[in-house]
């Protein structure tokens, strides 16, 4: 049934539903910064104590006051390189022959909405896909290489998005200049192409590597082990992660071991950090360098 | 974490001479090095369609061998999952029902603040807000989900048991919550683009006939936006049910058949985790549950991506 008011009433209505919606959505916004200082601040307290020189160099320990992340952080660091090392030629590669190779065709379609799904497939089943082929069948067994094959699986399709973003900045003109100078495509692509695009390739290529940094449940699946009292010595030794370490402090129920968790996740974060970084440091400095 | 294009086109000049020539040594040489590098770029390009392949072998051929042992019908309809006993039983329900109660909670939480912020975002909001709470979201993004699974374990939990007595230690309703806060970026980032996608016309139009700004939110703007608006609702979901290290460290790892988010529930990813850490040997019956029960989480994720990329294709569509 509708109802007669008259205008001042329903401008004055309107307004109050105006300015409530406005309120509830300023709280609401507020909710997600809240919620992010909250769990700075509850992992900073929880941890900052623990994070002395001895934490850096110890390995892990049933004694939570002696344990240390010497092994996770260096295994973090021999993986994230390791992937790279696999996953920059192969994922630059794939762009370049998206981006500068291929025709558009249904072919090229079929690769494309691949690396669409593959983008959202969940990254346990990875671990699934790494267990079976690079830790059985391949005979990896559970090995810092195992970790890293899968690894690059896993951030390839996140790569290969973000280096086709870094070629195409570049202008077409540049391309057809060095074609009509009777250059080949690859000629075009290695002199003219890639050196314009690299600054903003590495960008991207580094802020999808630093998500590795943070990926815990494949690794759990291909097998980092938690327990490990000697540094990797080659690809074929076995390792953990920085992340893996956390989960297994704070999956133990004494409360010491929960303060090493929030001390290795403070020094997770801070690798993300700077990682994160180099990476804005990278794209400034060579934006500013290069001649227009 | 900032986008990856420059503000500005930097152009260098080609620095290495290309040999020229056309001695027919020389064009035969180039034409064999195109086809070498044009290969190789092809293989790197075709390695993700070998890695669809890949996953879709492995997972089928390793459960057809589970389901040698276990009727397909039991799997998907017992409602008791034990399958490291001594007299085992495999009923997938548990773990079925357990993803399903941490995703809705994880929906209920980040689906309306995901949409309200989008259209503060994007309707209401001043710069200075904005430059304020993107780089939030996108901090919010990049943290590691071990982080966030130790969140809701040593804060979140406690804090709730405070005002919910009964609330188990390990307990669907924290690590829901936290994977809000977890898929609420992707939300609230994909649902600001549709609306943002939405003509000013529309919005002119509706202002001009009289009708308020929040009239022309509700009633104008998010409908016109609402397919982009359920393919973030959709992309948010099948993150959630992807998602492993939350609902691994703070949902407990109890299959229980239970909708009651008070209570410890154990999803598919958390189920895979704690197999592969134990000790089942390899090639038995239980260890090849991981595979049957990561082929159902692959099909169900892959049914949430396809159908929100196929609601988000029919809005492109439409735009008018």
């Amino acid at each position: 049934m509708m109802q007669v008011v008259s205008r001042a009433e329903w401008r004055a209505r309107e307004r109050r539903r105006e300015h409530l919606f406005q309120v509830i959505s300023a709280c609401i916004v507020l909710l997600a910064i809240t919620t992010l200082v909250v769990l700075l601040t509850k992992i900073l307290l929880d941890g900052y104590a623990r994070l002395n020189p001895q934490f850096f160099t110890s390995f892990p320990s049933r004694r939570a006051e002696q344990a240390g992340i010497l092994p996770a952080l260096v295994g973090s660091a021999y993986l994230l390189l390791l992937t790279a090392a696999i996953a920059i030629p192969i994922g630059v590669g794939a762009a370049i022959y998206l981006e500068e190779f291929a025709k558009r065709n249904w072919f090229t379609r079929l690769i494309e909405i691949n690396i669409t799904n593959l983008a959202g497939v969940p990254s346990v089943i990875y671990g699934l896909l790494g267990l079976q082929v690079f830790v059985r069948t391949l005979a990896m067994d559970r090995s810092l290489l195992a970790g890293a094959c899968t690894m690059a699986l896993l951030a390839l399709p996140v790569i290969i998005t973000a280096a086709r973003e870094g070629l195409r900045v570049v202008p077409k003109s540049l391309r057809d200049g060095s074609l009509a100078l009777g250059a080949t495509q690859w000629q075009t692509v290695r002199y003219s192409v890639l050196p314009v695009a690299m600054p903003s390739i590495l960008t991207g290529v580094i802020l999808s590597l630093s998500r590795v940094i943070g990926e815990t449940a494949p690794l759990l699946v291909v097998g980092a082990v938690v327990y490990i009292g000697t540094l990797p010595e080659s690809v074929f030794s076995k390792f953990t992660v920085l992340p893996v370490q956390v989960y297994n402090w704070t999956t133990r129920p004494q409360h010491a071991f929960q303060e090493n968790a929030a001390a290795g996740i403070i020094v997770l974060l801070l690798l993300l950090l700077t990682l994160n970084a180099v990476a804005i440091y990278l794209r400034n400095h060579f934006q500013k360098r290069l001649p227009i | 974490m900032p986008s990856n294009t420059p503000s500005e086109v930097s152009v260098a000049y080609p620095r290495a001479v290309v040999r020229v020539g056309s001695t027919a040594r020389n064009r035969r040489r180039v034409r064999i090095e195109e086809a070498v590098v044009r290969l190789f770029l092809f293989v790197c390009a075709f390695i993700g369609v070998l890695t669809t392949f890949a996953i879709v072998f492995i997972l089928i051929s390793e459960s057809m061998h589970f389901f040698e042992k276990v009727s397909p019908m039991k799997f998907l309809t017992g409602t008791v999952w034990t399958p490291t006993f001594s007299n085992p039983s495999f009923g997938v329900l548990p773990l079925v029902l357990g993803t399903v109660l941490t995703s809705l909670i994880a929906l209920l939480l980040a689906g309306p603040v995901g949409l309200i912020t989008a259209v503060y975002l994007s309707e209401y909001a001043s710069p200075r807000v904005r430059r304020v709470v993107k780089p939030t979201l996108e901090v919010l993004a990049g943290i590691p989900t071990v982080v966030y699974g130790y969140f809701a374990l040593t804060f979140l939990t406690p804090l709730l048991q405070r005002f919910i007595p009964g609330l188990e230690g390990f307990n669907a309703l924290s690590a829901g919550l936290v994977m809000g806060i977890m898929i609420l970026p992707t939300i609230a980032s994909l649902s600001e683009d549709a609306l943002y996608a939405v003509p000013n016309s529309l919005r002119y139009a509706s202002l001009a006939l009289g009708a308020t700004r929040f009239q022309t939110v509700w009633g104008v703007v998010v409908p016109a936006a609402m397919s982009g608006v359920s393919a973030s609702f959709l992309l948010g979901v099948s993150r959630a049910v992807g998602e492993t290290m939350i609902v691994a460290i703070a949902a407990g790892q109890q299959p229980n058949f239970t909708l009651n988010p008070l209570r410890a529930v154990e999803t598919m990813t958390a189920y895979i985790v704690r197999i592969t850490m134990g000790d089942t040997p390899h090639g038995s019956v239980e260890y090849r549950t991981i595979f049957a029960v990561g082929l159902l989480l692959f099909l169900i994720t892959l049914a949430l991506n396809l159908f929100s990329e196929r609601v988000r294709q029919r809005y492109k569509g439409a735009r008018l």
